[in-house]
């Protein structure tokens, strides 16, 4: 018998919604000990099927038609009461968000222990909590327990949160994006971990991704979700290797390759771009009394970039490596070392004698977002700088439609404003400012990150081809190895501040020299996948 | 800016404040049509109650007609309001917005300067304000612009202290603009919204302070004013109740109606709040 099984499930939208309904005629099923992957972009309707489950739909959202079956009662029609006692104890879930999942006010042990107690198992509470913390991999237990979760990182916290779900031995593990939050390395750990206690308690698991390399690695059974509909489910190796649905083979053409596509080697030319000792020193707290802390964001990151080439800057967060994009353009200033643009040391430049330079020097952000104004209309927004370095506005402008050609939106948004646009779309706008300007040099720093893999493949494509026509030479800041692999022609590895490896793609990726490179190489995940579109 | 306008008139709440606010400055413009003579005169016997004599809204203890003094009243009370109000949203905007910009020891600096404003009560330093350089509606003005810049000042740091983090300002650094211009055209309007709350609600306080200081005795001696009205009728409430209660009246609409336009005003000026299909 199934553990759980969603029947033609539906539930609506308030009217006005961009569709009726948010999820429509929607089957599962799951056994027991077996993990399912749920696979969707945005807005596909995957949390909320997770959420019916564990009867957390918010209000407003009436549940049409279908049944849910949980060991074989029904949760749709089970009252409050008895579904506050099923979850925790029975069903229970993980979050994406590790950082904001735990109250910051709790120990972890006491947090742990409180959610025995809700269901009654406070008196095993001491005896279980180390042993969970044990399970999950945490060192120390004894001492972790009697923490306060702000010592822990984003890894620990997560593992945090899996431990108290398991606390009760539930029968069903909902998983939200568990990993999304969180660095490559650690996410592969939090995979294994997830895929170690099933296995050990033969729980049943609902895992909800939008990464189909997570997919490749974790699922026993796929189904993919598309604008609040399962459009195709099946065993892993079926739905990864002969996908059926035209969604899941656009979806699984768009994954960025974690094998680096041989490219022509870049001619050798002069470097336009070379940083040589550069450091930046972050202090907090301290003040009149007592010293604050300092925190070394960068150091030991000479790199050198040659105009046409793209050089790929990888690490996890926290390595520097925005910091280091930023000192380029001098949003952020570091302390010292040279910052050689054609020869020019930029670092020591007021912000007048900088001013030629950017126009020759531009940045696409990370969040689409917060990246545009969010009150002035599109074309302004591209116009503006070349407004600012003296072009006439009518022909910055008439520019401006041109770039929105140029980056596949239709000139007639000229007049509109950000938040009417898709986040893929405003990532383009963000690039027709940037390419306003005729830079040579593009510094692009996560500029697909926030997107869906869909529109994240159409922005890598769009980068490559405009790349080529312009001539630019770009930086290329990600944490996504295979995004690096697909469009970089050389990469270094940044790890706590300090370039540890650079050399070209390929190189890096089947030869890596430094221990991190290869561990990051790793915890790709789906690495031992090839998809086959 | 038409369609401001007619996002500002979806608010049924500021439809209905602009119509009020737009009442009490036509009494005021127009008072000395509806009222020839001087409001200090004697217009009939003291002490009668509303519609008698002659006098809608009766007459005072020396018998002036309390409408009369309403109608100028308006004139004082929103000269106040609007003067003082503009000189501390410019004072609170300038200070708010070079500490929550340039930050550092500037920012520390301001503050610390805000800060010695808002430990000393408000009501008393305009009172002692006003008392030093003698009642007048200049010394009025200028201590109640005074003592309502510090908030101001508070809220405009804050919010560009946060905006100045944004991607988008890091971009308008990265294209090469002057920071006066980042300033003023990427900062600014996305901070206008509490500014605008925040002036008509200083506004509506202005009133009241003003009408606070001549309940006192502090306002201009020269000038009718609600507070005036209020302060004189205020020994007689209990036999000659419209003394109060009507100009108390103005100064209850007035402020609300303020208050009601400034939250439309906000509303209309927040691109995410527009209906969706309304350009």
């Amino acid at each position: 018998m199934s553990l759980l099984s969603v029947e033609g499930l539906t539930v609506g939208l308030p009217k006005g919604g961009d569709r009726a309904n948010a999820i429509e005629d929607v089957s599962l099923t799951l056994a027991p000990g077996e993990i399912l992957c749920i696979v969707g972009e945005s807005g596909s309707g995957k949390s909320m099927t997770a959420n019916a489950a564990m009867g957390l739909l918010p209000h407003g959202l009436p549940v049409r038609s279908g049944r849910i079956l949980f060991e074989g009662r029904d949760l749709l029609t089970t009252p409050p009461e008895e579904m506050r006692r099923l979850r925790g104890s029975r069903l229970a879930m993980i979050f994406q968000e590790p950082m904001t999942a735990l109250n910051p006010l709790m120990r972890v042990g006491d947090q742990i222990a409180e959610a025995m107690r809700v269901h009654g198992a406070a008196a095993e509470a001491a005896r279980r909590v180390p042993e969970l913390l044990e399970a999950v991999n945490l060192p120390d237990p004894g001492n972790l327990a009697r923490s306060y979760p702000f010592r822990l990182s984003g890894g620990q916290r997560q593992r945090v949160m899996i431990a108290m779900a398991l606390a009760l031995e539930p029968a069903l593990l909902i998983a939200d994006e568990p990993t999304t939050a969180l660095d490559v390395t650690t996410q592969m750990q939090i995979l294994r971990l997830i895929r170690e206690v099933q296995g050990r308690r033969g729980t049943g698991v609902m895992f909800i991704t939008h990464d189909f390399g997570v997919v490749a690695e974790i699922a026993d059974r796929v189904a993919v979700m598309q604008r609040g509909r399962v459009v195709e489910s099946g065993t892993a190796a079926e739905v990864l290797n002969a996908p059926r649905h035209d969604y899941t083979r656009a979806l699984i053409a768009a994954v960025p390759r974690g094998s680096a596509a041989k490219r022509e080697a870049v001619a050798p030319g002069e470097p336009i771009l070379s940083l040589r000792g550069v450091r930046k020193t972050y202090h907090r707290g301290g003040g009149l009394f007592g010293k604050g802390q300092s925190f070394k964001a960068v150091h030991d990151a000479d790199l050198d970039l040659r105009r046409g080439e793209t050089l790929g800057i990888v690490g996890e967060s926290g390595s520097g490596k925005s910091t280091l994009a930023r000192a380029i353009v001098r949003l952020v200033r570091p302390e010292e070392g040279e910052i050689l643009f054609h020869g020019t040391d930029l670092r020591p430049l007021g912000r007048e004698a900088w001013k030629p330079f950017r126009r020759r020097i531009q940045m696409v952000f990370q969040d689409p977002y917060a990246s545009l104004n969010p009150r002035r209309s599109v074309g302004e927004a591209i116009a503006e700088g070349p407004v600012t370095h003296g072009v006439p506005r009518a022909a910055a402008l008439e520019r401006a439609r041109e770039l929105l050609r140029l980056v596949q939106l239709d000139p007639g948004a000229m007049d509109r404003y950000p938040h009417e646009f898709s986040g893929g779309q405003r990532q383009r706008i963000g690039l027709a400012r940037a390419l306003a300007m005729e830079p040579e040099l593009l510094i692009a720093d996560e500029p697909v990150s926030a997107l869906d893999v869909s529109v994240q493949a159409q922005v890598l494509a769009l980068l490559a081809d405009i790349r080529k026509r312009l001539g630019l030479t770009m930086l290329f800041i990600t944490h996504d190895l295979r995004v690096a692999a697909e469009i970089c022609d050389r990469v270094a590895v940044m790890q706590r501040g300090a370039i540890v490896e650079q050399g070209a793609t390929a190189q890096v990726f089947d030869a890596p020299r430094h221990a991190y490179t290869r561990a990051l190489l790793e915890s790709i995940p789906g690495r031992g996948w090839t998809p086959p579109v | 800016m038409t369609g401001l306008l007619r996002r500002f008139t979806r608010h049924p709440g500021a439809v209905i404040g602009a119509v009020a606010l737009l009442l009490v400055l036509a009494l005021a413009l127009l008072a000395p049509l509806l009222f020839p003579g001087s409001p200090w005169d004697m217009a009939g016997a003291p002490f009668s109650p509303p519609g008698e004599d002659g006098m809608l809204l009766g007459s005072d203890s020396l018998g002036r007609d309390v409408a009369a003094g309403i109608a100028y009243g308006a004139r004082v009370s929103l000269m106040v309001g609007a003067v003082s109000t503009i000189v501390s949203i410019l004072i609170g905007v300038a200070l708010g917005a070079l500490a929550g910009y340039l930050g550092g020891v500037v920012d520390d600096a301001v503050m610390r300067f805000t800060e010695f404003f808002q430990t000393i009560p408000s009501f008393v330093l305009a009172i002692l304000l006003v008392a030093i350089f003698t009642p007048s509606i200049t010394s009025i003005v200028a201590a109640i612009a005074i003592v309502s810049w510090p908030p101001v000042a508070r809220v405009v740091r804050a919010e560009f202290l946060s905006l100045r983090g944004r991607e988008f300002v890091q971009a308008a650094e990265v294209l090469g603009k002057r920071p006066l211009s980042i300033v003023l055209t990427d900062i600014l309007p996305n901070a206008l919204s509490p500014i605008i709350v925040l002036a008509s609600l200083n506004t509506a306080s202005a009133i009241l302070l003003e009408s606070s200081l001549s309940f006192l005795g502090l306002g201009d001696p020269n000038l009718m004013s609600w507070g005036f009205l209020i302060g004189s009728g205020r020994s007689v409430i209990r036999i000659a109740w419209w003394m109060s209660v009507f100009p108390g009246i103005a100064i209850f609409i007035t402020v609300l109606a303020l208050n009601l336009i400034g939250e439309g005003l906000s509303d209309a000026m927040n691109p995410r709040l527009r209906k969706r299909g309304a350009p």
